[in-house]
């Protein structure tokens, strides 16, 4: 009686399975499995969070989002300068508190939706009457980053909004007003996160409403699903099954349209896997290239593109910890120590400098005059002696498992720059923290982190975005209360003049390297690879790349 | 729980039972099973090879010809074209990305995986066997409430395995933060309820033996027993099971460093970390991803030679 | 057999409340929380803090545990933190990535391992028997990742016979149902969509097959040489039947018990495998998102998929269990 009981059983399942398959419809078109030619697989190190970029953070979610979406004012391509995006041209009015800016005409939304004066003021009202959990940092990152708080604050720690209204002269014009002269008008507007989106779809899929309740927030379809702009490119799906993301050429887009048909985004997070899928044809690009494969790859043919350097990685000195690195002198001997220049030429991408401020050259308010602490053991020893540092042992945090735009390899730069650090005599005891969260958790509060290399890459073409996100204001990374460089922040801040800001940037510059918080370390270029057929993209500073002008040469 | 790890749990009860049978001939077990592990070839390759890892992993790093964290040669090295020196006179097995010789780190990165495979087999072992020994004592002898601890002992050991290992590990990392005592905790965690359930098994199965029964009407404390008979002669199976986890202790270490929550301490080479480490420079320098991975093999397939053989020799059923 | 079924899974409720809250309690003493994944760099020890309120974390610990097990009893896991997509969703959009992977990989062990194995044990001594005890001892002993790498070096990179990563090519633009990418293939009949599922399955499944292959090469071998010295096998060879029906009718069953036993053991284990073969093949599935859902502290995504990978391990032995009367008529569940 054993036999038939599996026969049975597979005969049950072969016959489910059959009349699911009547049932079952493909529902492809058949357009997209046409030529390969028309379509770009890109390989990207993580899946996008949301596909509202106002909500949005992280690299791969602004990724999509600048193919989709549409900001007033844009990066030149390959440049950090402020050029016309949806808006032709912006002025400020005398006090500088209010800026006009002239809209493109005939620009439409993925949806139909008019582009025009009315759909900007519903955009910032949208974000300026933020409610509930929308006040969340993690919900709205960069509004907080850049207008602080919003309409009616919820949270008492928030600070007052840098916006203040919008209002729609005419279909063509209309007026954003700040509370204050700010040095991140305009150019902050460049970011992702002010993309413009269509005020229908939005009302449509209720993208305002971040719900649930604690612990269990709701994200509404329009930031999942539905995300409307005036880009190139239109969202198609989202395949988290597969980790892909499909955006297709939007045929009505007013300017010139995309060459390619398809872009596919799909999610490789290990390094070399990346690679590996370059080579067997499974991607045509991949951004994040390690340092070690940039030659390798561009031998064989492969279309490396490298992006200028618009970021800094730094060596931070808390004073708080350890009185000791309260000593200014101290602090001079370990920027004497580093040899950076060494660590630029065997473990960083070609083309990356070391650090002379703390922000790149390319950003306006870079001064070469200032005082530069060139590899000298012998100077730093003599330092440590005459603070009285001869034994100083220091806590040395570094992240693992993790690569950033300006530090590839973290692990390698440590082992670089400890060894310099013992050849002066100073004891290093090692402390390598998972980046995330243990790392950033240790590093930026509390006092136990004695030194520790941390970066940042520029949002904005504006040194604020650099120096003033580190300096401006006592920080436990930094351990430091320096009243006389706060204020000097706070002058340059709120200066309306462009030429006269840049002066008082570089005299800040100047003020930092002499009291020496931390040593800027280096500058590195991040490399973006296409395939050997792939052409028409420029590398940006900002990540900004457009895929609309890639094509494949036949 | 019970039935969520059955089987695994009878087949290490089945092992544990096997190696526990006495000798009816009266030679000794231990005996008896070095006779036939010397003529098993396996056996012989597997403790060449020990052999060898041992002398290098005591020895070697008073031996090396470099200091194996000194950047001798960092000069030389050049990420950003992907060129490192590769094997010369100097260095024999080439220079590695931070420009240190390979060679020596090789030699020491030999006795930091010896210790890292041996401190956490022990971890395991100690644990496990304090754990399995109480319940297993409890048990064979202890009546009612016997029962009621050895139970809830062992409903706690089914609940660790039914969690996936490296899973586990990865959680015992996270909580201790990365670090040579984490590698050595996470991976011999995961072995704990394999030795818990081993030792267990092979003492019940002693207590239910003939001589069990004599000393008990001669008179003897229950806990005397335990101590002095039933541990003792339980033993045989969870020895083979270290030799056999210490194989697979070296391989977790260096999954767990390719995961990035393994060894940091970057002035102690480690084959494992080594290994994770020279994942970027696949293209540039294979050689600095080969060597280990290739010493890692070897090693564990020394663990696994021997352990197999000890198992087979233990096996009464195959003694015939 | 029924009462058998039932009273297993009545087992599983108490085990899985005790489960989910030592999980609970241990995820919670984590060092570092959410907050600070969510917000790299950029975070402030206020925005920390902000977030936290928000998430609830700042609650005592059993108020959480109530409120996620009520959650629990509606259904309801709760939304990633780290992808702010509600869990059930990410389940059942990563479970299935995993599940043809485990599938593919327990295929090549099984068909390639107990044919291999019974071949080595009928020629004991011989080379095939010391081949494939060898490979199968190299089997246990490499490096997964390693092998994963070395694979995809030589037959993806330089012969280019197989894709290195993902499920599918992406620009087939297949259609989805069920999120089995071979199953969806099929019941759509995009025939070439099932096929490109399972070629970039071939891999993966490989790399993930050599420990499970090696174990049941190991003990199809010598559960077969048990079998072959007992006194009914050279009974049957004395009668004269041919060597086919002894193999088949009396070798291979009674030699099956063992090996379907290690399956089921296997079947569980794969798991931990997957972590590292997804990873490297950049495959969707549970055991990489499971592993960075611990690094991103991602309480949701953990205590659910952790409590459904318990009750599937559950379900996959108590199959096993079931399976033994097929295979064995002496064996009766109980």
């Amino acid at each position: 009686m054993r036999a038939p009981r599996p026969k049975v059983a597979v005969a049950a399942v072969a016959v489910a399975a059959l009349a699911v398959a009547g049932c079952a419809e493909s529902n492809r078109d058949d357009s997209s499995g046409g030529s390969k030619k028309d379509t770009l697989v890109f390989g990207v190190a993580g899946d996008p969070k949301v596909l509202d970029p106002s909500f949005a953070s992280d690299g791969e979610s602004l990724r999509v989002a600048r193919q989709v979406f549409e900001t007033l004012v844009r990066p030149e391509e390959g440049g950090t300068k402020v050029t016309p995006g949806l808006a032709e041209t912006w002025t400020p009015d005398a006090a500088g508190t209010t800026w006009t800016f002239k809209l493109r005409t005939g620009v439409k939304f993925h949806d139909g939706a008019d582009f025009n004066a009315e759909a900007v003021c519903a955009n910032f009202d949208r974000w300026y009457n933020s409610k509930g959990l929308m006040q969340s940092p993690d919900v709205t990152p960069y509004w907080q980053d850049v207008m602080g708080g919003f309409a009616k604050n919820e949270d008492a720690d928030l600070p007052p909004s840098l916006f203040k209204s919008c209002t729609a002269k005419d279909a063509t014009t209309v007026d954003l007003a700040f509370t204050r002269v700010s040095s991140k008008i305009p150019a902050a507007l460049m970011l992702p996160s002010f993309s413009m989106h269509s005020p229908k779809a939005l009302q449509q899929y209720d993208a305002s409403n971040v719900g649930g309740t604690a612990e269990d927030i709701k994200y509404p379809s329009y930031a999942m699903e539905h995300p409307t702009g005036t880009g190139p490119f239109k969202f198609k799906s989202w395949d988290v099954a597969n980790k892909t993301l499909t955006i297709e050429r939007n045929d009505d887009y007013a300017g010139t349209k995309a060459k390619l048909k398809t872009i596919i985004y799909k999610t490789i997070s290990d390094e070399n896997a990346r690679k590996q899928a370059l080579r067997s044809g499974d991607i045509q690009g991949y951004d994040l290239v390690g340092p070690a494969d940039v030659e390798p790859l561009k031998a064989e043919g492969f279309n490396m593109l490298t992006r200028p350097a618009f970021n800094i990685l730094y060596l931070a000195i808390n004073q708080k910890g350890n009185p000791k690195l309260a000593d200014v002198k101290v602090r001079q001997a370990i920027a004497y120590a580093l040899n950076r220049q060494a660590l630029v030429d065997s473990k960083l991408p070609p083309g990356a400098k070391v650090g002379v401020n703390f922000m790149p050259d390319t950003v306006e308010g870079f001064n070469a005059d200032v005082a530069k602490y060139d590899y000298n053991p012998e100077k730093a020893k003599a330092l440590l002696a005459e603070a009285g540092a001869t034994n100083l042992t220091l806590r040395f945090h570094y992240p693992t498992e993790v690569t950033r735009p300006y530090m590839p390899n973290p692990k390698d730069i440590f082992e670089l720059l400890s060894a310099d650090l013992k050849a002066v005599g100073i004891n290093v005891q090692a402390i390598p923290l998972k980046w995330s969260p243990d790392y950033l958790n240790a590093t930026t509060s509390g006092n136990k982190h004695d030194i520790h290399f941390l970066g940042w890459t520029g949002d904005y073409g504006d040194a604020y975005n650099f120096i003033g996100t580190m300096f401006d204001r006592p920080k436990d990374e930094w351990g430091f209360t320096n009243k006389a460089l706060f204020d000097q922040f706070k002058d340059a801040d709120t200066t309306a003049d462009p030429a006269a800001r840049v002066e008082k940037y570089k005299a800040l510059n100047k003020a930092i390297m002499d009291f020496l918080p931390g040593v800027p370390v280096s500058h590195s270029p991040p490399a973006i690879v296409f395939g050997k057929d792939v052409t028409g993209i420029k590398a940006s500073p900002l990540t900004d790349e457009r895929f609309a002008t890639a094509e494949f040469k036949s | 729980m019970t039935t969520i790890t059955g089987k695994k749990r009878e087949k290490i009860d089945r092992l544990a039972e096997l190696a526990a049978r006495d000798d009816e001939r009266g030679v000794s077990l231990w005996q008896e099973a070095f006779r036939r592990l010397r003529r098993n070839p396996a056996a012989i390759v597997g403790a060449v090879i020990l052999g060898l890892f041992l002398l290098i992993a005591i020895v070697g790093p008073f031996l090396v010809p470099h200091p194996a964290d000194a950047q001798l040669w960092k000069g030389e090295i050049r990420d950003n074209i992907g060129y490192f020196p590769g094997p010369r006179a100097e260095n024999w097995f080439g220079v590695d990305h931070i420009g240190r010789d390979e060679f020596s780190r090789m030699i020491v990165g030999a006795r930091q995986t010896l210790l890292v495979g041996v401190v956490s087999t022990l971890i395991g072992l100690a644990v496990g066997s304090l754990i399995g020994g109480v319940a297993g004592a409890c048990a064979g002898l202890g009546g009612r409430w016997g029962r009621a601890v050895d139970n809830v002992l062992m409903r706690f050991v089914d609940m660790l395995l039914a969690m996936p290992s490296l899973l586990l590990a990865i959680s015992v990392a996270a909580l201790l933060g990365a670090g040579l005592s984490t590698v050595m905790i996470a991976v011999g965690v995961v072995s704990v309820p394999v030795f818990a359930r081993l030792l267990r098994g092979s003492m019940i199965s002693q207590a239910n033996s003939d001589y069990v029964l004599a000393a008990t009407s001669l008179g003897v404390k229950k806990p005397k027993i335990a101590l002095t008979h039933v541990v003792p002669n339980s033993l045989a199976p969870v020895i083979v099971q270290a030799t056999l986890t210490l194989a697979t202790a070296i391989i977790e270490a260096a999954a767990l460093s390719f995961l990035g929550l393994g060894n940091n301490d970057a002035s102690i080479p480690e084959w494992g970390v080594m290994l994770a480490d020279a994942q970027r420079y696949l293209d540039a320098a294979p050689r600095l991803a080969i060597l280990p991975a290739l010493a890692i093999i070897v090693t564990a397939l020394g663990f696994t030679l021997l352990g197999e053989a000890m198992r087979e020799a233990l096996d009464p059923k195959l003694r015939k | 057999m029924f009462r058998f079924i039932v009273r297993r899974l009545l087992q599983l409720i108490p085990t899985l409340f005790g489960l989910s809250l030592l999980l609970f309690i241990w995820l919670r003493r984590l060092p570092g929380g959410p907050e600070t994944a969510i917000l790299g760099e950029r975070g402030t020890p206020e925005m920390r803090a902000a977030i936290r309120r928000n998430l609830g974390l700042d609650e005592p610990i059993l108020v959480q545990y109530g409120r996620f097990v009520r959650r629990l009893l509606s259904l309801d896991l709760g939304t990633s933190t780290s992808t702010k997509r509600s869990v059930t969703t990410e389940f059942f959009e990563r479970f299935p990535g995993t599940v043809e992977l485990t599938v593919m990989a327990m295929i090549i062990a099984i068909g390639i391992g107990i044919p291999l194995g019974y071949l080595a044990a009928r020629r004991r001594g011989r080379l095939l028997d010391h081949l494939s005890v060898g490979g199968s001892l190299i089997g246990i002993c490499i490096p997964v990742f390693f092998l994963a790498y070395v694979l995809k070096a030589i037959f993806s990179e330089n012969l280019g016979w197989f894709p290195s990563s993902g499920r599918q090519d992406p620009t087939i633009g297949a259609t989805r149902i069920t999120n089995f990418f071979v199953v969806d293939g099929l019941l759509t009949r995009e025939w070439d969509a099932a096929a490109d599922a399972l070629w970039h399955l071939v891999l993966p499944g490989l790399a993930l097959a050599s420990i499970p292959l090696a174990i049941i090469v190991r003990i199809t071998r010598a559960s077969v040489l048990e079998v072959l010295n007992e006194d009914f096998v050279r009974t049957a060879e004395a009668k004269g039947l041919t060597e086919r029906t002894v193999r088949s009718r009396h070798v291979l069953r009674n030699a099956m018990l063992p090996v379907v036993t290690s399956i089921g053991l296997l079947t569980g284990g794969l798991l931990s495998g997957a972590v590292l073969t997804e990873t490297v093949f950049a495959f969707s599935g549970i055991g990489a998102f499971v592993a960075e859902a611990i690094s991103q502290r991602d309480y949701p995504v953990l205590m659910g998929f952790i409590l459904i990978i318990a009750v599937v391990y559950v379900l996959v032995n108590l199959l096993v269990d079931l399976s033994y009367s097929v295979i064995d008529p002496r064996v009766r569940v109980r």
